[in-house]
């Protein structure tokens, strides 16, 4: 036995053992997203109609629009986010949790109900509202995504620039900034492709003017069912999207590179930085402006302030609107973001770690599953979830209508962040360090732990925690796929929304109050969790 | 370091505690109906129950979607139906269903108690559960002064300029059943016409029922600023103030009739307890059901329906509709006909 063993050590030559890792993530992403999504646009390539809806100049008006707004917004959400990055990752401020806990907030609020908070100031809607509303999505992936790096980045580099004599602001641009370049990178393809693909709040704020690709393809799909059309539209969103991902892609590559990864110690902001974390307050408080909204509408009644909604959520709402109460639903919510976000956490950092170690033996496969593992941000829920109706059907049990489905449509999202997360730190880690190890006569699982894994554990956790906050707030997805008997909470607030009478309206804002506080309290715990820092190197 | 991961490994042990996977499956050999809906539907629970103990049936329901969302599916997945009975195709959206065959022949010996009037086609593939009008609903405090707009023509008139809210078709039910009204009302050659007049009259249009009623519309708990929205016969029932007297009002003569179906799907496992479940959905206790549970009338005649709607939202006598082969063949074209229009 020992002697076959030996023989298959061998023959598992690095770069066979990393394409066998591979196949996790290639066969999730191949029976979740390739196989749906290429069934039901085949079908409608099949009936035919698709030249003349790419000849039509208002389909390419739709991808400008798009393709503009989406811009737009991961632009200003960058803006706002960066100082927001700085201040978690290197501030020791008071109250530097709850700004954490607070950033993560507007990120899992249903699209239709943050579409109309922001009505409520924009009436008529508009292009600004839609920028404005997707970024305010979004601070939070830069916040996250940049601040994961930034924490672990050695400050010594920095401080010898300033000492140097440097000003603050050429020792960010010449010296901080390259180091943060992967994970900006990172975070701007991710907020693109949410922003290109955000559907409800350009289908509240655009009203009947302002149209994208998303909203078309799901008009096209649900309530035209012109299947030609929508499959025209989806290989256009396909082909810029894969455009978006390999242009970041090359951006992302070119900067790339090992830095001094250390568990860095918060600090005391001096001097200018303190405009920066005034900064990063100032945009946490934009952030909370429609939130504080929603909690008001939550407790506004006719007759003056009220809990009703609140004592609602224990029952299932005016005249039984909902299937279960408000906090069944949460219970559900949890649930199945915990499975999704399990999923997401093995496929992700499975993936991660074989394209680390692809890249160290530059193949091209490496590039290719790194496009394809983001791809499921970049196409239409619409689209996945039609394609799951003709597909799913084969699996074992009729998959279609199995309770399975919503955490693993959830985690088809949840697994990007977790790869872009975790990838940009895993990289930074200096090769030397893991030579030094092997030398030592660690094996390849040793060194990930004792290397990889302490430098990544931070990234790690906030990916998790990401992640799960993601899948809780899930909408498009899971509203096509949920079952009655199990909605999650967004599903719970849409339905609520959708009819009349104050208590169901003052119950929907309430259950949009609960989603935040269970939202915050998951980020709080996972703060808790965090690995102490220090002591490590 | 084991002390430092344990805590993160026993949290991730403890929320794995609470996944979905552990959930149910019905024992075998239990017989299960999966109904398929719309994301409306609604009964209430006991019925499912009573219904459960007289016949030995399980009804599993299945949202899907909006009424035009859940025929698409249908249709796209009639060889292998997803489900054994629907309920939730509605008459802007049956043709194309009943042109698909994705429903299987069955005779309701309920269906004589009044969904007979709403019948489709002559096998009787579908049975109509209730009736939905999408009418104009007023502030009626709002609109006290200037008096009250009678008929869709008036809508036109510069005093209620700036006062209408309206769904956009391509995206909301009632936006659509409201497109079809104004066909129905002015005709092939004339709709377009009116739709110029709202425009020049300040109409606001938005893309769902959502924002028109509980943001823009000035008689619900939302306070906005328009005294006209267009919504459902029902929907004042649920805006009775403190004293009693509703605060809102449907427009009588404003309404378009749709009509909601239920059938047996081809291809249903038991075709015999999908059509029980049909039978069930027509009988007299889901009809009386029926108001309470998702804003519409009942198909059945001779049902009471609930006080407040006695009060505050009759079902409208005059209300109109145009034949469902119609709307099949002219919906698109409409819908695009108004974009141009409205959006240009």
């Amino acid at each position: 036995m020992a002697h076959v063993g030996a023989g298959l050590k061998r023959a598992l030559s690095p770069r066979l053992a990393w394409s066998l890792a591979a196949l996790l993530p290639l066969v999730f992403l191949g029976v979740f997203f390739a196989w749906p999504v290429v069934a039901i646009v085949a079908l409608g390539v099949g009936e035919g109609g698709v030249l003349p809806v790419l000849a039509r100049a208002d389909t390419w008006d739709l991808v400008a629009f798009t393709l503009g707004q989406a811009a737009a917004a991961t632009v200003l959400a960058l803006v706002a986010g960066l100082p927001v990055a700085f201040l978690l990752a290197r501030c020791r401020v008071r109250g530097t949790g709850l700004v954490r806990a607070a950033v993560m907030v507007p990120f899992v609020l249903p699209t239709v109900v943050v579409g109309l908070a922001f009505r409520a100031l924009w009436p008529d809607g508009g292009v600004l509202p839609i920028v404005l509303a997707n970024a305010f999505f979004n601070v939070a992936v830069v916040a996250r995504t940049v601040g994961g790096l930034w924490a672990g980045v050695d400050r010594r580099a920095e401080d010898a620039a300033r000492a140097l004599g440097a000003s603050r602001v050429r020792a960010f641009t010449s010296v901080v900034l390259p180091s943060l370049a992967p994970a900006i990178g990172s975070a701007a393809s991710v907020v693109f492709l949410f922003c290109a693909t955000s559907f409800g709040a350009v289908l509240v704020l655009g009203g009947a003017r302002y149209r994208t690709v998303e909203t078309e393809i799901y008009l096209r799909t649900v309530e035209l069912f012109d299947l030609p059309g929508a499959a025209a539209l989806s290989l256009v969103q396909f082909v810029a999207v894969i455009a978006v991902l390999v242009i970041g892609g090359a951006a992302r590559r070119r900067r790339e590179r090992a830095l001094s990864l250390r568990v860095e110690p918060a600090r005391r902001p001096t001097g200018g930085e303190w405009g920066v974390v005034a900064a990063a307050w100032l945009v946490v408080a934009a952030l909370l402006t429609p939130v504080v909204g929603l909690v008001a509408r939550s407790l506004a009644t006719d007759d003056g302030w009220s809990f009703a909604g609140y004592a609602a959520l224990a029952g299932t709402g005016e005249r039984g609107t909902l299937a279960v109460s408000g906090l069944d639903a949460a219970v559900n919510s949890l649930r199945t973001a915990t499975d999704a976000t399990l999923v997401a956490l093995v496929v992700g950092i499975t993936s991660a770690v074989v394209l680390v170690g692809l890249r160290r033996h530059g193949t091209w496969f490496a590039e290719t599953l790194d496009t394809a593992l983001m791809l499921p941000l970049g196409v239409s829920a619409v689209t996945v979830g039609f394609g799951y109706l003709i597909t799913m059907d084969a699996l074992p049990g009729d998959f279609r209508t199995s309770p399975l489905l919503v955490p693993l449509a959830q985690a088809l999202v949840v697994t990007p962040l977790v790869v872009r997360i975790v990838l940009p730190v895993l990289r930074a880690v200096d090769e030397r360090l893991r030579q030094a190890a092997a030398t030592l006569g660690a094996s390849p699982w040793r060194v990930w732990r004792e290397v990889d894994l302490p430098l990544a554990a931070r990234s790690l956790l906030a990916a998790a925690g990401f992640g799960f906050v993601v899948a809780l707030g899930e909408f498009g997805a899971t509203s096509f796929l949920v079952r009655p008997d199990a909605p999650t909470l967004p599903v719970v607030i849409a339905r609520l929304m959708s009819r009349p009478g104050e208590l169901n309206s003052q119950m929907a804002y309430a259950a949009c109050a609960l989603l935040m506080v269970v939202t915050a309290v998951a980020v709080l715990v996972i703060e808790r969790l965090r690995v102490p820092s220090g002591g490590e190197f | 370091m084991l002390r430092r991961v344990l805590p993160v490994v026993s949290a991730f042990a403890l929320l794995t505690a609470c996944s979905v996977t552990t959930s149910d499956a019905p024992p075998p050999g239990e017989r299960v109906v999966t109904l398929v809906t719309h994301d409306s539907f609604a009964i209430s629970p006991e019925l499912l129950e009573e219904f459960k103990a007289d016949t030995g049936i399980t009804i599993k329901p299945l949202a899907s979607g909006s009424a035009g969302e859940l025929t698409n599916k249908l249709v796209l997945t009639k060889d292998a139906p997803i489900g054994d009975a629907v309920f939730g195709v509605d008459s802007t959206f049956a043709s194309r269903a009943l042109k698909e065959d994705v429903f299987a022949e069955y005779a309701s010996p309920e269906a004589r108690q009044g969904a007979q009037r709403y019948e489709l086609d002559p096998p009787n593939r579908l049975h109509a559960v209730d009736v939905g009008d999408v009418c104009l609903n007023i502030d009626v405090a709002a609109l006290r002064d200037i008096g009250e707009p009678k008929q869709l023509a008036d809508l036109a008139d510069p005093k209620y300029r700036d006062m209408l809210v309206v769904e956009d078709p391509a995206t909301s039910s009632p936006g659509l059943a409201f497109l079809l009204n104004t066909i129905a009302v002015f005709g092939e050659q004339n709709w377009q016409n009116y739709w110029g007049q709202l425009k020049a009259n300040g109409v606001k249009v938005v893309s769902g029922w959502e924002e028109a009623y509980t943001q823009d519309f000035s008689g619900s708990s939302g306070k906005g600023s328009r005294p006209i929205v267009v919504s459902y016969a029902s929907s004042p029932s649920a805006e009775i103030g403190d004293d009693g007297t509703p605060r809102t009002k449907a427009l009588p003569d404003t309404c378009y009739r749709q009509v909601e179906y239920a059938g047996v799907l081809n291809g249903a496992k038991n075709p015999d307890d999908a059509g029980k479940v049909v039978d069930f959905l027509l009988g007299e206790q889901v009809q009386a059901d029926v108001p309470g549970q998702m804003y519409v009338y009942p198909s059945r005649e001779g049902v009471t329906l609930p006080e407040a709607w006695t009060k505050a939202a009759p079902l409208p006598a005059g209300s109109r509709s145009l034949p469902a082969a119609e709307v099949d063949a002219n919906r698109e074209r409409w819908v695009q006909q108004w974009r141009t229009l409205v959006q240009g």
